[in-house]
């Protein structure tokens, strides 16, 4: 199929970035959307002309590293997947298609669709860990017995990819989702009960300092989430921060 | 012994790892504080290495390629992680695991080594749950086990298709945690160009900040590499794209001898390659096999029908499937180790019998699994002569809570629902078990210099069994180096800071700078991955599935060529003072071009087959691989010295005093 791409270019941080037009053809259904992007780029780099830069690692969906815009919808118009995994047979002859880095103030763009996501780090880094040292001498793993559903939902909560698409979905730019879902895994936990206080402190003030818009329960990023985290766990997050709020 | 020596400490098998721990020198607190420790890499065995020495109070430094320490390629192991826990008291035990890993590397893998990775491995599960990991539990709120292949018992744990993901945002927190204390300082989005020795040790790397293109000198008393494999040197491969072999290359020119190149796994159960454009393959977890039954029409015309599409797999009878691994292997069945399957799948293609448009695939059968879950189901819930579509909706919904990510996967790259349809796989390149050689320290022949994790050679032989990388990546990092890297520092407590305006870092930043000065110089004729498919269709059409002398020495002047015409004509757009995918790419690729060579050449001199080391001269009348334990009984360990073939091989003996040698048999 034949296809008309606007794509974001820019050249790094400090320059200006406009969106510049790409005729390409020859793409099949069976290719993924960064096959398509690498066949252009081999077009591009035979022609002289820099190619499009954009991040993506594993390519199976789990990395997070991937990051498109895709008219106007992170990760593009498929449901539960990651750019990498959505294939050129969602897209039709002739389509229009404008690709995008994810825009938030919190995640500054490095170059053309590659931004800077350190502050999710930099939220993780406040207090998305249980304090406990990794020497191995601990109890036996079978001496903590946790009721299967909780563990299970503690799994959903975990299976975050902290790719951004939240951020990235939501008029405000919030990043609750994300960081609710850390929050969650270890609130559901045994183990995470130690630090709840602590831990729900010290992230969301993280989370407000790195700039991130507050969250007015639109629900977008729950549908452009690949990983189909809940909006339960923003409601979670909050039960904890005002149950910590009251303890202390 | 010549100049490698294990280090292997005396005594009985099960207590060596125990004496050894006694016997080694401490530092004391206050003197770690002023002892750093560089850790390239930050999957499971970097991540939790860097995080565990942190604690112990060293300065540590972490770096990676990617954006984040969370995105190291260990984040897409799917199946499990294996411990003997012996939970479902079938009678696992250390001595099992161990001899198990032993045999399913084809007695190719260090005895000691392997022993301490088993008798450490159930505390990896408890340390992963104090961290909140959360892994699969029964309804009684305790822990999960399910099979991989290779073994008589149910020793593997996991987290739904995602037990890697789990284990290493467990160790990303637990670094997390000492960022926030200040004893880890990360370096993301950097890329290690090479290893600086002083007087013959190791204390620093150059490092290239991918971001701003600036080269970077960063000193420590101690450099770990966890820099994961090199099965991109296949181009198509389970890797991730930026998966590659430079941080590990570099030390092998500087000095490390590298072990076993030839010995790579390739995975049974993977998406078939489905065109040109392709770019990577995915993987279908191995533990797909504990439900999934592998076959191909019994008869040729039957397997012509379904690659035309004139019939449908769900249109055929049991008795006109070849269920071939459970004839072969009856023992074991679908759930041989991967070698085997992958070349019983191989055979079966050869032979006309594949099921796709370009004959390379195989069935992964649900139906059976789906029936019998369904029937179960139906009994527990009270439902009384449940009608089919009453078994399979509840069958399929037992497969999904187990393996649904999969499932969805499969679908929206392959477009054909796999609860319907069998699942169409095919081998492909997935983990290396070769790598730098490590004593039993985990310190490569460079002092000072410790590879962890894929980036050793030393515990899964010439086959790694399932479940075992997670297994061997946590083990290091957490529970082994932070032992055997503090002998080795107790040595540098009165050392201080080590200055990087030395003559050496100066030297080591002018090779960086001008081998980057060479390929932006290229002519300009053709892209990277040009250089790079190349490479790789050589390596699999003739250093892959089966290998023979003729094609390896093809190979050997085919790799050469192509590594000459890319130093020549490469073309690299941009700059290199500024964030440049192809430039990064090309420094990869031309290691890859090194290592592609001197793969070859190892698997040329390695006259025997054993495990994923498949040569055609060398199999049993029934097509089995042949080993020689009089004359191969040894690991290579390649000694760089200009090109590949001048490389020099050193042998290190194995010597088994706990297991005798057997042909490893699953039938």
């Amino acid at each position: 199929m034949k296809l008309n791409l606007k794509i974001w270019r820019q050249k790094d941080a400090k320059s200006k970035g406009q969106m510049v037009d790409y005729p390409i053809s020859g793409i099949e259904g069976d290719m993924s959307f960064l096959e398509m992007m690498d066949v252009l780029n081999e077009e591009l780099i035979t022609k002289g002309e820099e190619p499009v830069e954009f991040d993506h690692d594993c390519r199976e969906g789990i990395c997070g590293s991937c990051s498109l815009q895709i008219n106007g919808e992170p990760h593009g118009p498929d449901r539960r997947i990651t750019t990498c995994q959505l294939h050129m047979r969602k897209f039709k002859d002739g389509d229009t298609i404008v690709i995008e880095p994810f825009r938030a103030t919190a995640f500054p763009v490095i170059k053309d669709l590659i931004v800077d996501r350190s502050a999710f780090d930099r939220i993780q880094q406040a207090g998305g860990f249980i304090s406990v040292n990794t020497s191995g001498n601990t109890v036996d793993a079978n001496a903590i017995p946790i009721n299967k559903h909780i563990a299970d939902e503690a799994m959903d909560s975990a299976t975050c990819i902290g790719c951004g698409a939240c951020v990235a979905a939501c008029k405000n730019a919030s990043a609750m989702l994300f960081t609710s879902a850390k929050v969650s895994q270890f609130a559901l936990l045994p183990q995470g009960q130690v630090e709840a206080i602590d831990r729900v402190h010290h992230m969301v003030r993280q989370m407000d300092l790195e700039g991130f818009g507050n969250c007015t329960n639109t629900g977008a990023c729950e549908v452009e989430c690949p990983k189909g985290i809940s909006l339960e766990n923003i409601a979670r997050m909050n039960r904890e921060f005002f149950k910590a709020n009251l303890k202390g | 012994m010549g100049i490698l020596d294990s280090k292997v400490p005396s005594g009985p098998l099960a207590d060596k790892w125990t004496k050894h721990k006694n016997d080694i020198n401490l530092v004391n607190p206050a003197n770690k504080r002023n002892i750093d420790i560089i850790v390239v890499g930050t999957g499971l065995a970097g991540g939790s290495a860097a995080a565990t020495l942190a604690e112990l109070g060293y300065n540590v430094k972490t770096f990676c390629y990617q954006d984040s320490p969370r995105r190291a390629h260990s984040i897409a192991a799917q199946g499990g992680i294996n411990a003997a826990k012996n939970y479902q008291g079938d009678g696992d035990s250390n001595y099992r695991l161990f001899y198990d890993t032993i045999k399913g590397g084809d007695y190719r893998s260090r005895e000691a080594n392997v022993y301490r990775l088993a008798e450490v491995s159930g505390n990896i599960i408890d340390q992963c749950v104090a961290q909140g990991v959360p892994f699969a539990r029964e309804y009684g709120g305790l822990l999960d086990n399910r099979s991989f292949g290779g073994v008589l018992v149910s020793r593997t744990f996991y987290a739904k298709g995602q037990t890697g993901q789990q284990l290493l945002l467990g160790a990303y927190a637990a670094m997390n945690r000492q960022i926030n204390r200040g004893k880890i300082t990360p370096f993301n989005r950097h890329e290690m160009m090479d290893l600086v020795l002083v007087n013959g040790k190791a204390r620093g790397i150059i490092a290239r900040d991918l971001v701003t293109g600036a080269i970077e000198r960063h000193s420590a008393h101690a450099v770990v590499l966890a820099t994961g494999g090199y099965g991109n040197v296949f181009y198509l491969s389970t890797n991730a794209m930026g998966s590659n072999v430079m941080a590990a290359w570099r030390a092998h020119r500087r000095g490390a001898f590298f072990a076993n190149p030839c010995f790579t796994q390739i995975h049974p159960t993977c998406i078939p390659v489905s065109g040109d454009h392709q770019s990577k393959l995915t993987l279908m977890s191995e533990s797909l096999r504990n439900d999934g039954r592998i076959w191909v029409p019994k008869r040729l015309e039957d397997a012509q029908a379904i690659r035309e599409g004139k019939i449908k797999p769900t249109q055929l009878n049991a008795e006109d499937r070849d269920y071939f691994l459970e004839r072969r292997y009856p023992a074991f069945g679908n759930l041989v180790p991967r070698d085997v399957a992958s070349r019983a799948a191989k055979e079966r293609c050869d032979a006309g019998f594949g099921v796709n448009k370009t004959g390379e695939a195989v069935y992964l059968d649900f139906a059976s699994a789906i029936t019998r879950y369904g029937k179960e189901q139906a009994m527990i819930t009270g439902i009384k002569n449940p009608d089919e579509d009453t078994i399979r909706k509840l069958g399929e919904q037992v497969v999904e809570a187990k393996y649904g990510n999969l499932f969805q996967m499969y679908e929206k790259i392959v477009d054909e629902n796999p609860y319907k349809t069998p699942m169409k796989i095919y081998p492909a390149v997935h983990y290396t078990m070769g790598g730098l050689w490590v004593d039993y320290n985990l310190q490569t022949t460079i002092p000072g210099c410790y590879a962890a994790g894929e980036a050793n050679f030393s515990d899964h032989g010439a086959n790694r069994l399932g479940a075992s990388a997670l297994m061997q990546g946590l083990a290091d990092g957490y529970f082994v180096l932070p032992y055997t890297i503090g002998d080795y520092l107790s040595e540098d407590i009165r050392t201080g800071a080590i200055p990087t305006d030395a003559a050496e870092f100066e030297a080591a930043e002018k090779d960086v700078k001008q081998r980057i000065d060479r390929l932006m110089s290229g002519s300009g004729t053709h892209s990277v991955d040009y250089y790079h498919k190349k490479l790789g269709k050589i390596m699999w059409n003739k250093c892959g599935m089966s290998r023979n002398a003729n094609d390896l020495k093809e190979a050997i002047d085919e790799i050469s060529t192509l590594r000459a015409d890319f130093w020549q004509h490469v073309r690299i757009p941009g700059s290199a003072d500024s964030k440049n995918q192809e430039l990064e790419k090309a420094g990869r690729v031309a290691d890859f071009l090194e290592l592609g060579e001197l793969f070859a050449k190892d698997a040329l001199t390695r006259n025997e087959s054993c495990g994923g080391h498949f040569r055609e001269e060398y199999q049993t009348p029934e097509g089995e691989a042949l080993r020689d334990d009089k004359n191969f009984k040894f690991v290579s360990a390649w000694e760089y010295k200009g090109e590949p073939k001048d490389a020099i091989l050193h042998k290190e003996d194995l010597i088994y005093e706990n297991i005798e040698l057997k042909t490893r048999s699953y039938k």
